[in-house]
């Protein structure tokens, strides 16, 4: 399978080619270069896959294959950092969930961002970024894994901030930069610490003994938790940062100022799932210190509530699309810390989470194409603005409205499938939290038809200056095709593929579970349609009878606030006001004193370099013998 | 001998042979040839001859061989440290083209090619010496050559003037040098590297001031601080292209067999030299940022630039151990790309316009976009900013140093890089921010010069990233047994 190196090299070569011709390639060509280089990179990754779950078990596990391995830097014995290509069962799964959206979007690019200037450059960032993101997801090591989490936040700097002309792109772009990089801060004094004491950065090492972090470090304690948590919470900070956990999550909405394309792939579907894969890749090392699970389970059920809160209030597409996936995001987080690998039934959360995660890349991609597909109709984000769509959009409202009932959890929709294993994963750990989510599940519904019902019926648009129209074959394409997709991915034997050991795992559906959840989902799509699907008074009004908590929630809860509360007022005043003091007067001061008297022997000794030869030979002897001399008196 | 002798000789000095097959080859195209064919091709011939005797004779092998009892010595780390020379020289010949095949240079183009193989030949001989005889004889092969090319440049008085002076110093350092040996001949009766090391242990005045004496004739061709004072002058004067092979290749060899020299010959008493080496460095890195801070002439600058380098150059020296071995020619290998680059700007701006002044330098990049992106990465490197290969070239030395436990040294040196930063950037400030009325004109260099930066520019970009480079040298310095 050494093959596999070329899902990473096309895409790099797509984006130095892109990149490097920019302008000089007429925008035409350069999409459908990039486009045509990402087709080959997902038949590549298909062909992978076939190939790694058609492979005979072993012990009941597909083992796992190291096919490229290049030792990078070499620090000691045990500990180098290496590049290289890991594939087991969720590295293959997720080279097929990226390439596969990262097609559709590239293909939904050539018609959305037709005509944009920096259309070359889009592309060439859009390369980057799916060779960072695939990067990620095959690595053989937690260093390698950091190299290219850095670079999907490159990449998602740059394509956020790509309207760079307009300065709330800009500013959005530099918050998710800094947040994250705040974030990975904790990810990488994690990774130093983790691998500090189990001398080693692989993963196949780190799992296959997950206690080595618990042995080595026996009997060390920080403010009163063992090195051990500390190591795996901090790494989770960092995959909290990327995965818009709550209270890391403010950037995501922020970043939905990037093309709509780019907020389906980055923001929805691939680099916001980064922190559950990273969990996931390390569960066996989470599972020996279950209070980090505890707090991803406290950290996800949080978000979800939260999230899904702020969601039913927003007004711009986007925005409620964005909290949709912090909410969906945390399902999965959710879903990775109730489960345990002591056998396959309490790992049926992991499993879970993998098949949620799979089945969300597809049907959020598919909102955020169809959002982008009505933005591109109506040129505003604003639900105001929309209203009785249905009739001029048919292709988008049907793919719309399948990932809606996909994403609220109705059969027979993917949604549906995962998002009810994840529920019984966490109704068997604790009931608390079981039916916390399941009130999140109803809300995911609410919201999600809110939205459906005020873009497509509410009331008739005003076609009196502008008429919508259905978007061209280029961006229906990718949602027939996601859409397709979203009707049978609940019935793939997900199980079989992907489990907490690798064992098969026949899933089964816990029916009492289904039930409740199916007619909390119903109960609530049904309170959405008497709400929304008539312009009417009641959300008004109801939005008066509630104004304080309409509010807040509608400002997020003031999360922005409190955040540039203590950045502004505390730690810039009270910590970077008297640094930056001191770094301008001491430590410039200490530095122009250096060049100054640089500059000045400089000047002093100019005289020395005179042109006169003989002053030359003069000063070689003089050296010469000046050397020996002391090295005479020195030695004798 | 017998005739078993000569395919020995021919096997183990393979790169000195094939070298002077090529300048032989060479002659006799320059002589034969026609006119036409010599102004097209006759670069790409010498690149090609240099390119051949590099890959039949500089891989290294695996083992270590000794000829004419022990006078020569060929391991892998001196046929890798040929190999490094090599490459430097391939690059000045493509950097050179454009300037030898000017009208004024181009009737005495043979002269320019062969002149440079026969130094390069020398230089292979001190890196193989296992004899102070041959050293001397390397040592003047690759020096007098040289003075002539400094002097290259018929209508130019500066040339003929800083061959003269090249010609004078360097006369006087071997004569110094010659003292030095013969006093060493006084102590220990032999001139074999190995007598000496076995018989040279007792510190007489006597064996100091020889070993002052060599390190002053060596020293000089490194340029180390204070037998450096002819090296502004001289890059000044000469043209671009051998002052580039001055500051690079001369220098790197003469780094090389300066460390075979202290590390096999003076082994015993390395505290001794280490000691002498410590001033020296100190001296050299000081006063070379101390001047290059207020040089304008670029070749002045970069004179004084490689002053300084050549005392970073020496902190692997000074590390005395096959760490510092490894860093030392992976610092020259990096140097040589680096500075090569800028010398490539220089070069391809002053055979255009004449100019080299850094004030003509403003505003360069409106009009030259893609050389002032070269010269940025060269001064970069040269710098040392991450992550070029200068940075870990430097960062590697530094290493090499601390391990052996140089630590204020190290920190001085360090303190030199802040300071060698501020010139170097002023040249990028002046290609990118200084404001110009009236930049130089675009200029369209030739696909030989272009090559030459191109693969420059690779290697600043690469050398650090691969780390199989330095792991490569690493392997055979391990070799050596240090």
């Amino acid at each position: 399978m050494e093959y596999t190196i070329f899902i990473l090299l096309l895409p790099l070569a797509m984006f130095l080619l892109l990149g490097l011709l920019d302008t000089k390639l007429k925008p035409r060509v350069a999409g459908i270069l990039g486009t045509l280089g990402m087709t080959v990179c997902t038949a590549l990754a298909y062909y992978t896959a076939y190939l790694f779950f058609t492979q005979s078990r072993v012990d009941g596990v597909y083992p796992s294959h190291t096919p490229v391995n290049y030792e990078w830097l070499r620090f000691t014995e045990h500990l180098h950092i290496d590049l290289g290509i890991y594939l087991d069962p969720i590295s293959v799964m997720m080279l097929v969930v990226i390439t596969t959206v990262s097609l559709m979007v590239h293909i939904y690019s050539l018609g959305y961002m037709h005509g944009e200037k920096g259309f070359q450059r889009y592309y060439a960032f859009l390369s980057l970024f799916s060779m960072s993101m695939l990067g990620l997801v095959v690595a053989t090591n937690i260093f390698q894994m950091y190299i290219f989490w850095e670079l999907v936040g490159v990449s998602s700097y740059l394509l956020i901030g790509f309207y760079y002309t307009k300065p709330a792109a800009i500013a959005a772009s530099k918050k998710a930069f800094i947040v994250t990089r705040f974030a990975d801060l904790g990810f990488l004094i994690g990774i130093l610490i983790l691998s500090f004491f189990t001398k080693t950065f692989d993963f196949a090492t780190l799992t296959a003994n997950p206690s080595a972090i618990i042995t080595e470090s026996a009997g060390m304690t920080f403010m009163g938790c063992s090195v051990a948590s500390w190591a795996l919470a901090l790494i989770f900070m960092g995959g909290a940062g990327k995965s818009a956990m709550f209270p890391l999550h403010i950037w995501l909405p922020d970043a939905m100022e990037g093309p709509t394309p780019v907020s389906a792939l980055i923001h929805a579907a691939t680099m916001v799932v980064a922190g559950v894969y990273l969990v996931a890749r390390l569960f066996p090392v989470y599972c020996v210190t279950p209070e980090v699970l505890d707090l991803i389970t406290t950290v996800g059920a949080i978000t979800a509530l939260y999230a899904a809160i702020v969601a039913c209030v927003q007004t711009d597409i986007k925005r409620v699309l964005a909290f949709s996936t912090i909410s969906q995001i945390a399902f999965m987080i959710v879903a990775l810390g109730v489960a345990s690998d002591t056998d396959l039934h309490a790992g049926l959360g992991y499993m879970a989470s993998m098949f949620h995660l799979f089945t969300h890349a597809m049907f959020k991609a598919l909102l955020f194409l169809g959002a982008g597909a009505i933005i591109h109709a109506v040129h505003s984000n604003e639900m105001s603005e929309m209203g009785g769509l249905r009739k001029y959009m048919p292709i988008t409202h049907i793919t719309f409205l399948i990932a809606c009932l996909a994403i609220a959890g109705i059969p027979p929709f993917s949604g549906f499938f995962s998002k009810d294993e994840i529920l019984t994963a966490v109704m068997h750990k604790s009931t608390f939290w079981g039916i916390w989510m399941t009130i999140v599940a109803g809300l995911t519904a609410f919201y999600m038809f809110r939205l459906y019902f005020r873009i497509f019926w509410w009331k008739e648009t005003d076609c009196s200056h502008h008429t919508p129209h259905e978007a061209p074959l280029t961006m229906t394409l990718p949602l027939i095709f996601l859409a397709v997709v979203t009707c049978v991915a609940g019935f793939i034997p997900f199980g079989e593929l992907v489990s907490v050991n690798g064992q098969p795992y026949h899933i089964h559906l816990d029916m009492s579970v289904a039930t409740t959840s199916i007619i909390v989902a119903v109960c609530a799509i049904l309170l959405a349609t008497w709400m929304y699907l008539k312009e009417n008074n009641k959300p008004g009004n109801i939005e008066k009878a509630t104004s304080v908590l309409h509010r807040a929630a509608y400002r997020r809860f003031y999360i922005d606030e409190i955040y540039l509360f203590i950045t502004h007022k505390i730690i810039f005043n009270l910590i970077c006001r008297p640094i930056a003091w001191f770094d301008r007067h001491i430590i410039d001061g200490t530095m122009d004193m250096f060049a100054n008297v640089t500059q000045c022997v400089s000047a002093r000794i100019k005289g020395l370099q005179s042109g006169s030869v003989q002053g030359y030979v003069w000063l070689i002897l003089i050296g010469s013998l000046l050397v020996a001399t002391i090295t005479i008196c020195c030695c004798l | 001998m017998d005739l078993s002798q000569y395919t020995l000789i021919w096997e183990y000095m393979q790169p000195e042979l094939l070298l002077l097959i090529a300048t032989v080859l060479l002659f006799f195209i320059d002589l034969f040839a026609s006119p036409r064919f010599l102004d097209k091709w006759f670069s790409a011939t010498a690149c090609f001859l240099l390119a051949v005797v590099t890959i039949l004779g500089c891989i290294p092998g695996e083992a270590t061989h000794t000829l004419f009892g022990g006078m020569f010595i060929s391991t892998p780390m001196t046929t890798a440290m040929k190999m490094v020379l090599n490459i430097g020289t391939i690059l000045i010949l493509l950097q050179a083209h454009t300037w030898i095949n000017s009208e004024a240079c181009k009737v005495r183009r043979g002269e320019f090619y062969e002149l440079m193989f026969f130094t390069l030949f020398g230089m292979y001989l001190m890196i193989s010496s296992g004899h102070f005889l041959i050293f001397f004889i390397g040592l003047e092969t690759a020096s007098l050559p040289i003075a002539a090319l400094v002097a290259f440049n018929k209508q130019g008085g500066d040339s003929y003037e800083s061959g003269a002076k090249y010609l004078f110093n360097a006369v006087f350092s071997s004569a110094i040098f010659l003292m030095g040996i013969s006093f060493m001949y006084a102590i220990g009766g032999s001139l074999y590297f190995v007598d000496i090391a076995t018989v040279a242990t007792t510190h007489t005045a006597l064996f100091i001031v020889a070993l002052a004496f060599i390190i002053t004739g060596i020293g000089f061709k490194l340029s180390l601080v204070p037998f450096h004072l002819w090296t502004a002058d001289v890059y000044q004067g000469g043209p671009t292209a051998v002052t580039a092979y001055l500051s690079v290749i001369s220098k790197g060899a003469a780094a090389f067999a300066f460390l075979w020299v202290l590390f096999k010959t003076f082994s015993p008493s390395h505290e001794m030299w280490q000691g002498i080496l410590y001033a020296l460095i100190i001296l050299t890195i000081t006063l070379g940022n101390l001047f290059a801070i207020r040089q304008k002439d670029l070749k002045r600058f970069l004179a004084f630039s490689s002053i300084s380098q050549a005392g970073y150059i020496m902190l692997g020296v000074m590390a005395y151990s096959a760490q510092g071995l490894t860093a030392l020619v992976y610092y020259i290998l990096v140097y040589i790309f680096s500075n090569l680059a800028a010398f490539g700007v220089i070069a391809a701006i002053e055979n255009k316009t004449g100019k080299v002044n850094m004030d003509d330098y403003n505003g360069l990049y409106q009009t030259n976009p893609k050389l002032s992106l070269a010269m940025m990465l060269a001064m970069f490197s040269l710098a040392g900013i991450p992550p070029f290969a200068g940075f870990f070239s430097k960062f590697f030395i530094f290493a090499s140093a601390v391990n052996s436990g140089f630590y204020i040294l190290v920190l001085i040196a360090l303190i030199n890089t802040i300071i060698s930063l501020y010139y170097y950037l002023l040249v990028v400030k002046a290609m990118f921010i200084n404001p110009n009325e009236n930049p130089i004109e675009p200029i369209k260099t030739d696909c030989y010069g272009r090559t030459g930066l191109v693969i420059c520019v690779a290697g600043i970009l690469l050398l650090g990233i691969a780390s199989c480079v330095y792991g490569y040298l690493s392997g055979l310095s391990l070799t050596v047994g240090i």
